[in-house]
């Protein structure tokens, strides 16, 4: 695949406010077709690279392409094939659900009956019906986001930018966005879906770029991504720190690397393979051995262990450039 | 939630305008569609209206008794009747508060982001929100002739006449509203436009010929008041209206009426640019 003819091709973007770089020397490639993951923590520049993209911030160095069009030079011609889907919902509050489908449809330059109709079938498809002529204060969250979610879609658009679509969202809600967007690609759509959340994108993405201080630290699949970052591990917290060594050798023989030791928290643990077999066997062995254990624990990997291992650094703290 | 969405094979957009005339016609257009949106609010909040109409009902009500009943012109004449032409324009000149405190809650709010990200007229939503604003001071000024007309002020120059000084009045309005988009855009805190409009329209109203004659002010606060775009469109009124005056001899008071459709064409000319260039540079 050459880069043309990727959904969203990026080179080298900068953006810097003040000191701090919300971009930098970001590339991405997304191909048609896919979800896209774009994974970080907050201040990472996963917002920043999104508004670059979808022509909303300008950035000071770098090419980008969306849709096949220049998104400073042709910005026009991008925003007639996006939707973007932001982590507060960008509708008209004082206006009624039905309002604003038709008010958006209209300056998406569909006729009056077009906008109309367009209105109706996303208010059906997005089961707000019943509230259509209500005040968009009176919608919950997940309805609001919902609501916002059909004014991306009014025009089927080729590239849809997600981002952080479910924070915030009680877990029925999520799963309601998820299915979504699974439908629109399976209609065509490329999305590219920033979160925070590892399982969102394990979830959705077919492909995952890690983001970290304004630039990609990492890419592949979610199973790539996993592999680097490592799979579930054991935990064991003995009872007496006098056999915490007896715990590492149990432990060190079940997992597949070295198990980390903390002594402060009289705690042991290591990567394993297979999740329940490690924890059976590290029972059976730990007793057999005489350790008594306090607790015993499998647990994935948080998204800060990710990063350490993919960045060697803690996931950096620098909220101000989260914007 | 039942999702099963369907493709709009035929929902295509029209290409981006290229020429200059399909601009203009998409900028008329998507503002007007913004003019409705604001107009829509202000069906949707039917208390803001009857507080916004109270202002220049009070005004009238006020003016018109208290200052009516207790002062004298100097060369004879009602003051109640040379009052009101002022008041009107003082009116239509405190709107730019509502103005700007709008305009200053919309780009604070998520849906501009949807807007700009969208292949709408860049200028559409401060275009619609002067005619939205404009629509607005037509009902006011409406309200404020027929309020005028129940405390016994009347025009005496024919319907022609008085009709044009209305739309004087209005042209300054429409002026002063474009005042009030910029400063929506440029205050950073919605909260804080409210209280500085106050000061900045207080001193333009009071240094003006609105109350008393700027020749009785001392030298160079008589020039500032005459030369005071609303003091322009006040005089005009008023001999529009066939209503007293005072007259005056520098040049502005003898142009006023040149001065009353020139002044506002000025302040258009500089904020309309400026307006919507500072909303196409937001969060940039």
């Amino acid at each position: 695949m050459t880069t043309s003819d990727a959904a969203i091709a990026a080179e080298g973007l900068r953006k810097r406010y003040g000191r701090s770089h919300a971009l930098n020397e970001l590339d991405l490639t997304v191909e048609r077709g896919v979800v896209h993951g774009l994974l970080g923590p907050n201040g990472a520049g996963k917002t920043t690279a999104v508004r670059a993209l979808a022509t909303l911030l300008r950035f000071d160095e770098g090419s980008a392409r969306v849709a096949g069009h220049d998104v400073v030079t042709e910005a026009d011609e991008v925003r007639r094939r996006i939707g973007l889907t932001g982590q507060y919902a960008a509708v008209d509050e004082t206006l009624s659900g039905r309002q604003n489908l038709v008010m958006f449809g209209r300056l998406y330059h569909l006729s009056p009956r077009q906008a109309k109709q367009r209105a109706e079938e996303l208010l059906e498809q997005f089961d707000l019906t019943g509230a259509a002529d209500r005040s968009g204060r009176t919608y919950s969250g997940g309805m609001r986001r919902r609501l916002d979610l059909a004014a991306s879609l009014i025009l089927a658009p080729e590239v849809l930018f997600l981002d952080e679509p479910t924070t915030g969202l009680d877990p029925r809600s999520r799963n309601d966005v998820w299915d979504a967007v699974r439908a629109l690609v399976a209609g065509g759509t490329t999305v590219l879906l920033t979160t925070q959340y590892l399982e969102e994108a394990d979830q959705l993405a077919d492909r995952i770029s890690v983001i970290d201080t304004g630039r990609v630290v990492a890419e592949g699949t979610a199973d790539e991504l996993k592999a680097r970052i490592g799979g579930d591990r054991i935990e064991v917290v003995v009872r007496d720190a006098v056999q915490l060594g007896a715990a590492a050798t149990v432990v060190a023989r079940i997992g597949t690397a070295e198990p980390e030791l903390d002594a402060d928290t009289r705690r042991v643990s290591a990567p394993v393979a297979d999740r329940m077999a490690a924890l059976t066997d590290v029972v059976r062995e730990l007793q057999a051995a005489g350790v008594v254990a306090e607790d015993i624990g499998l647990r994935r990997p948080t998204l800060d262990e990710a990063f350490l291992h993919l960045t060697g650094h803690q996931a950096a703290a620098n909220e101000e450039t989260a914007a | 939630m039942s999702v099963t969405l369907q493709q709009p094979p035929a929902l295509i957009a029209p290409p981006p305008a290229r020429t200059p005339l399909a601009r203009l016609r998409w900028t008329l257009a998507d503002g007007w569609v913004m003019t409705k949106r604001n107009m829509a609010h202000v069906v949707r909040a039917p208390e803001e209206v009857v507080i916004y109409f109270t202002l220049p009902i009070m005004f009238v009500l006020v003016f018109g008794y208290v200052f009516g009943s207790g002062m004298a012109l100097p060369g004879g004449g009602s003051y109640r009747e040379f009052l009101l032409p002022g008041v009107f324009a003082m009116t239509m000149l405190y709107g730019l508060g509502a103005t700007a405190t709008g305009v200053a809650f919309d780009v604070d709010r998520g849906v501009v982001d949807r807007f700009r990200s969208m292949p709408m007229a860049r200028s559409a939503l401060v275009v619609g929100r002067s005619g939205a604003d404009l629509i607005r001071a037509v009902l006011e000024m409406a309200t404020l002739v027929l309020c005028g007309l129940l405390v016994g002020w009347q025009w005496r120059n024919g319907i022609g006449d008085a009709l044009a000084a209305v739309g004087l009045i209005l042209l300054l309005r429409f002026a002063m509203t474009w005042i009030g988009i910029y400063l929506g855009l440029v205050v950073p805190n919605p909260d804080t436009v409210g209280v500085i409009v106050f000061p900045a329209a207080f001193p333009l109203t009071a240094l003006s010929n609105v109350f008393v004659a700027p020749e009785l002010m001392p030298d160079w606060l008589g020039a500032v008041s005459e030369w005071n775009p609303l003091s322009s469109t006040v005089a005009a009124a008023r001999e529009l209206f066939g209503n007293p005056g005072f007259g005056g001899q520098s040049w502005a008071a003898e142009h006023s009426l040149l001065l009353a459709v020139g002044w506002p064409l000025v302040i258009l000319a500089i904020f309309v640019p400026l307006s919507i260039r500072r909303y196409q540079k937001l969060s940039r």
